[in-house]
């Protein structure tokens, strides 16, 4: 897929209408991303109870492709242990570094895996991995 | 010399496809004659400058040197000896600010409470160096903040440089709007109170005849890469009386006059500023450089740059959501349109004009701290030169205009 029919197709959706892009009250975790290139800064909540992800939003200034992944993130872990969260971010960060390819491996990953030709355009792959990387943070 | 010479004389331009380069604030591409002057070195005189007592070393320091004087000729700068070649314009810069720490000497004296003034438009390296300098020498870091179009009044200049400022550094031209900084009256100003000034001429060398000895500044920086040379080489200036009190802070190979077991003394300038093996490729691709910018002379260099700008800057007026940095007048840019496109990030504007084979950069351009005067976060920067043209613009505004289309709205 090019670059325009990602837009077009997924990531456009996600950008202009986030559904997990808000203010939470009283998360448990606060943590913020930034990416010093370009300037990006998101900020991630989460609410964890008896270790699952039970809401998950973020705010902050990110590109299309930053703000359209977080949100794919969050629509994917919401709902999840923790170690499955785990899991998850594992299989994003192969497919971006382009070690994981195949696509029904890809399949838990939902629209995530939309992203996977990121791999090929080096200059956006911090910004596809900004919200992961940050939860990746959050969870160890 | 038309703009169909120039790119005759560009092997980027003479591929089958190239690629509208419009990022030559970042840097430009090389003629040929560049290129050919850093391969001959490497193939005919490479030697170790200075140290051979053989006929190649000479050649090898001979056309270094000449590099020297034909650099100080294109700044109208009559002694050679106060050109310090370097790597490139940070380095310049981080060797003015680590140089004036490391020397004990009453006119490089900055004391707690003294001032340094930088102007809020500074890209990082004309910052960081001076936020070091005044962190530890406990010096207070002032900024002169220009007007919404760019310019730094009369009135700010006088208010923020005091009888307590001890540096000021300034750009020549910014690298986000392309306003050309009063650096005269700036100079001046700093001169009434005995302040030193640094002044980045990164942006400026291309685009403007810079007559480093009338501005009466005492450092110039700016790299070859800026000004159609080699990466890896860049130039600073500094007034030779300045220059000789200054201790240099890298140390070793050729720098040194006399070396006991435990001191030495260094060589006479520019050498003590110039340690280890130094990039005379570079040097040979930057004078080449300097003689085809004379060649191309800057009356075309100026016109041409400013009515791709203003067919920039008109095209851009016909869009929705567009908002353009700085002045409204084009032949104040400089050929640097910076802008932001309603709802639509910088990054995601850059890799879609990227599809269509055009180069231009996103980001804060390493001047975050502009970035806040203006409200953003980063934006596009569209910079162009005099070897681009009316059809690349074409293409860049046709392709600039279905963006907010590709965005979704």
């Amino acid at each position: 897929m090019d670059l325009k029919n990602l837009y077009r197709e997924i990531v456009n959706d996600h950008n202009l209408h986030p559904a997990h892009k808000y203010e939470m009250e009283n998360p448990d975790i606060v943590l913020r991303g930034v990416n010093p290139t370009c300037g990006d800064d998101i900020t991630l909540m989460l609410k964890i109870m008896d270790d699952t992800v039970t809401e998950g939003s973020f705010t902050g200034s990110s590109c299309a492709i930053s703000t359209a992944s977080a949100d794919m993130m969050l629509d994917n872990v919401i709902g999840l242990k923790t170690d499955q969260a785990r899991n998850l971010i594992r299989k994003f960060f192969g497919m971006i570094d382009g070690d994981i390819t195949d696509d029904r491996e890809l399949e838990a990953l939902n629209d995530a895996a939309c992203l996977k030709d990121i791999a090929r355009m080096p200059a956006r792959v911090k910004c596809a991995l900004l919200g992961w990387s940050t939860l990746k943070d959050i969870l160890g | 010399m038309t703009v169909h010479d120039i790119r005759h004389n560009i092997s980027f331009f003479r591929q089958e496809r190239p690629p509208v380069y419009f990022d030559n604030s970042a840097t430009t591409q090389q003629p040929d004659e560049v290129i050919r002057a850093v391969i001959n070195f490497s193939r005919y005189t490479n030697a170790n400058p200075f140290r051979g007592l053989y006929d190649l070393s000479g050649e090898a320091t001979a056309v270094y040197e000449a590099a020297r004087k034909k650099v100080a000729a294109f700044l109208n700068i009559s002694d050679p000896r106060q050109i310090v070649f370097t790597r490139n314009t940070t380095e310049s810069i981080n060797l003015v600010a680590e140089c004036i720490l490391r020397t004990n000497h009453s006119r490089f004296r900055i004391d707690p409470g003294d001032r340094i003034v930088v102007t809020v438009s500074e890209h990082h390296s004309n910052l960081l160096p001076w936020q070091r300098l005044a962190r530890i020498t406990g010096a207070r870091l002032v900024f002169m903040e220009p007007d919404s179009t760019g310019l730094i009044t009369d009135a700010e200049i006088e208010s923020r440089i005091t009888d307590r400022t001890k540096l000021v550094a300034a750009a020549h031209v910014s690298n986000v709007w392309g306003r050309v900084n009063p650096i005269d009256k700036i100079i001046l100003r700093a001169r009434s109170v005995g302040a030193l000034t640094v002044i980045d001429g990164a942006q400026a060398v291309a685009h403007m005849k810079v007559d480093v000895r009338n501005t009466g500044c005492d450092f110039y920086a700016f790299s070859g890469h800026k000004m159609l040379g080699p990466m890896g080489i860049g130039v600073l200036f500094g007034r030779a009386d300045l220059l000789e009190q200054l201790d240099p802070f890298l140390s070793g190979g050729e720098m040194i006059e006399y070396v006991t077991r435990e001191s030495a003394t260094y060589a006479p300038i520019p050498h003590k500023f110039e340690a280890g093996t130094v990039n005379a490729a570079g040097a040979a691709g930057l004078a080449a450089a300097c003689d085809y910018i004379d060649k191309i002379g800057f009356d075309y260099i100026k016109s041409q740059v400013n009515t791709l700008t203003a067919e920039v800057m008109n095209g851009m007026r016909e869009m929705e959501g567009i908002t353009v940095y700085g002045s409204r007048n084009p032949s104040e840019h400089n050929g640097i349109v910076s802008f932001s496109i309603a709802g639509c990030h910088p990054h995601d504007v850059a890799s879609i004009l990227n599809e269509d084979h055009i180069c231009v950069r996103a980001g804060h351009h390493c001047a975050q701290p502009l970035m806040q005067f203006l409200g953003i976060g980063s934006c596009v920067r569209c910079s162009l030169y005099a070897y681009n043209t009316h059809r690349e613009v074409s293409r860049f505004i046709d392709c600039l205009s279905r963006v907010r289309k590709v965005m979704g709205y």
